[in-house]
């Protein structure tokens, strides 16, 4: 029915038919190797200076950071974060194997669930998946161990992400979801939800001047594992 | 479809320049837009070419348009969702309102989405008992106010600060009548707590969408406030509506599209939030919804495929022509009548809704060229608003005086001496009167041009004399 009216109306103003097979293979083609457009120059660095353009524009846009040696040293990190804005030691864990390797008990303060946000949660600790340097952008998509909701529902989110998992551009993070990521119900790649975020939560709805903490968190901060020695920063 | 107030412009714009509060947040909002936008491309120095690309992005989709709406559709279902094609805007109406019967839904979150303006979503829902609620910012107090947005990205941009307080102590009664807005970051966060229980509480997520991902059957939205991410998270079921030329082929794609709308847009090099969506949540996830749905929406776009106007069709909703515009500036976005305003407006309201009652806008440009000269995807505008003052003319529609001096305008252009002759009679006529006075204040026969400003008296030669006199000199030395 209107699938028909509207396939054929393109037809119409297009004045042709179906497309002839060929012209089809073309574009499956296309599609198939997904060629890639301009990369802009700013993100082409070396490892150490791309990963210090992540940091600073992930702090241009609002959002915190701080770089830690090891796995290890990420519960301290997050304790200290919270005690340092007044914030109750207190949060939801992403049920991701990486993050509850990591010696939590070792803080006995720490009170900590893990699943999904709910109404009440006010700080989630989510894992990241890929930074992007060329915008300070965070690449969070969907999984078990990575419910969206940690990412909206908190007034503060901590993101936990590996400094080997930094990479120039928003292509590259595709790439990696492209090559990593297996998803059972489609057979691709793509799970339900592919969130890029940079820094927290803002409108600039009234009189267009720019104010933090709109329906997202309020704060983004970001616990860097320095896990890559090519990208440890010079000195 | 929302009433289009478009034959009113002439009045509506008058009404808007003695308007004190509107001119006041036109003169806020104005500057604010445009630096931040010239800031964020010339810290991009590729920007130049990503237009070029984008534009070439746009017509490769547009020229395949049923191939990449096909492999879409097909992708969207693989992933467990629904796509829904929808003709006309009755039918999307009709089509949102089933499916959100069909999970006996009460009320319905909803994200920023210019398509549900134009199809009229938020009226249908409320005429059959389910409450839409607006959670942009923006369109959270136009909903309070019961208007329409003025602006593609920024809805409240004709109201001040003044106004939310005002309006936020009228509605939200639940809160204290004597408490203090300090500053504007107190205006959003009552309006984040007030609306966190119905982000909770809502059956259905409306959201429109930024981009179609043929490649993946992804619909992909941008927001700054994180609204559209909890309204298609939270509820159980997620409609993302969407136009049919948002389609792009693949991820990278949407990539190089994305570099150039926030830049254009609001200036921010990323927004905050960039989320693709495909399909519904998996087995094993702990959050999404459990139904996702694509309205597909023609609602006359077919018909500007293979015609002048199918460049309009690459248009990514942006707002950076309105917002470099100055007739937009002057007047602001709700004079134009119908959902769309300033540039792309112009062009795309009278395809939509026809050239009979739409005739002014493409008339109200000064043809500065600004618009086409900030698009991301270089449509040109102004040769599209001129092509529209064409048919207008054609179908007889421009009124008769204005016709009348068109065609002693066009005798006198056809011959070129008597042209000549006639604006140097005339044009030294003005000189004399003028008697070195560099403007008139009044003129017989121009009361329309002087009632609102100074008509500046001409130097006493015409253009072609001038010129000719220097090519003389030119050869004489």
């Amino acid at each position: 029915m209107s699938k028909e009216a509207i396939l054929n109306g393109i037809r119409r103003g297009l004045k042709r038919g179906p497309l002839p097979a060929d012209q089809q293979a073309m574009l499956a083609g296309r599609l198939a190797s997904h060629p890639r457009h301009l990369q802009p120059q700013r993100a082409q660095l070396p490892r150490a200076e791309q990963v210090a353009l992540f940091l600073r524009n992930v702090e241009k846009e609002f959002g915190t950071v701080e770089r830690v040696a090891g796995p290890e040293a990420v519960p301290g990190a997050v304790a200290d974060y919270l005690a340092a804005q007044n914030l109750a030691p207190k949060f939801v864990l992403a049920p991701n194997p990486e993050l509850w390797a990591m010696p939590w008990n070792e803080r006995p303060m720490l009170e900590f669930r893990s699943g999904r946000a709910e109404a009440g949660d006010l700080v989630s600790v989510q894992h990241g998946f890929v930074g992007v340097a060329e915008t300070g952008t965070l690449m969070l998509p969907a999984a078990a161990h990575r419910p969206t909701t940690l990412n909206l529902l908190p007034d503060t989110e901590i993101v936990v992400l590996k400094a080997s998992r930094v990479v120039a551009g928003y292509e590259d993070a595709f790439d990696r979801l492209r090559a990593e990521n297996a998803d059972a119900l489609t057979g691709g790649f793509m799970p339900r939800n592919v969130m890029f975020v940079t820094g927290p939560s803002r409108s600039a709805d009234i009189e267009q001047t720019l104010e933090l903490g709109a329906h997202g968190p309020r704060r983004l901060h970001i616990v860097l594992i320095d896990d890559d020695p090519s990208a440890l920063p010079a000195g | 479809m929302q009433t289009v107030h478009s034959p009113d412009f002439k009045r509506n714009a008058t009404r808007a320049m003695a308007d004190a509060g509107l001119q006041k947040a036109l003169g806020t909002a104005k500057g604010a837009f445009l630096q931040r936008r010239a800031v964020a491309v010339a810290n991009l120095p590729e920007f130049e070419q990503l237009r070029n690309i984008g534009r070439d992005i746009k017509n490769h989709t547009l020229a395949n348009l049923d191939f990449y709406l096909e492999t879409f559709a097909a992708n969207v279902e693989r992933a467990g969702g629904k796509v829904h094609w929808c003709s006309t805007a009755e039918e999307a109406r009709e089509t949102v309102l089933e499916i959100c019967r069909s999970v006996g839904a009460k009320t319905v979150t909803k994200g920023k989405s210019m398509i549900s303006e134009e199809l009229g979503i938020n009226d249908h829902l409320e005429h059959h008992g389910i409450t839409p609620v607006e959670t942009d910012l923006g369109e959270y107090i136009l909903q309070l106010r019961q208007e329409t947005p003025s602006h593609i990205i920024a809805p409240a941009f004709h109201l001040n600060r003044e106004d939310w307080e005002a309006d936020f102590r009228r509605l939200h009664t639940h809160l204290p009548k004597d408490r203090v807005f300090n500053e504007r970051a107190d205006i959003v966060a009552e309006a984040r707590s007030t609306l966190r229980d119905k982000f909770l509480a809502a059956d259905v997520g409306i959201t429109g969408a930024n981009f179609l991902i043929a490649e993946t059957g992804s619909s992909v939205i941008v927001t700054n406030e994180g609204n559209g991410d909890l309204t298609q998270t939270l509820p159980k079921v997620h409609i993302a509506l969407a136009s049919i030329e948002k389609m792009v082929p693949t991820l990278e794609d949407a990539c190089n599209m994305l570099r150039l709308l926030a830049r254009s847009a609001t200036g921010q090099d990323f927004s905050v939030y960039t989320t693709f969506s495909t399909g519904v949540r998996r087995q094993e996830d702990l959050d999404g919804p459990e139904q996702y749905h694509v309205v597909l929406v023609d609602n006359g776009r077919t018909n500007m495929l293979g015609t002048e106007f199918q460049e309009m069709l690459r248009c990514i909703r942006c707002a950076a022509c309105m917002n470099h515009c100055p007739v937009y500036g002057a007047v602001g976005g709700h004079a134009y009548g119908w959902v769309y305003p300033g540039p792309m407006g112009s062009v795309l309201t009278p395809s939509l809704v026809g050239i009979d009652k739409t005739g002014l806008l493409p008339n109200a440009s000064t043809f500065c060229g600004k618009c086409e000269s900030v698009c991301p995807v270089k449509i040109p505008l102004p040769k599209l608003m001129r092509h529209w003052r064409e048919r207008e003319f054609e179908r007889h529609l421009t009124p008769p005086t204005q016709r009348t001096n068109l065609a002693i305008w066009a005798y006198f252009a056809k011959r070129p001496a008597l042209y000549r002759l006639a604006t140097r009679l005339g044009i030294g006529a003005l000189h004399l009167l003028a008697r070195g006075r560099g403007a008139f204040a009044s003129l017989p026969l121009a009361g329309g041009w002087t009632k609102g400003r100074d008509l500046p008296a001409p130097q006493g030669q015409t253009f072609m004399a001038a010129y000719a006199k220097a090519q003389r000199n030119k050869r004489g030395a």
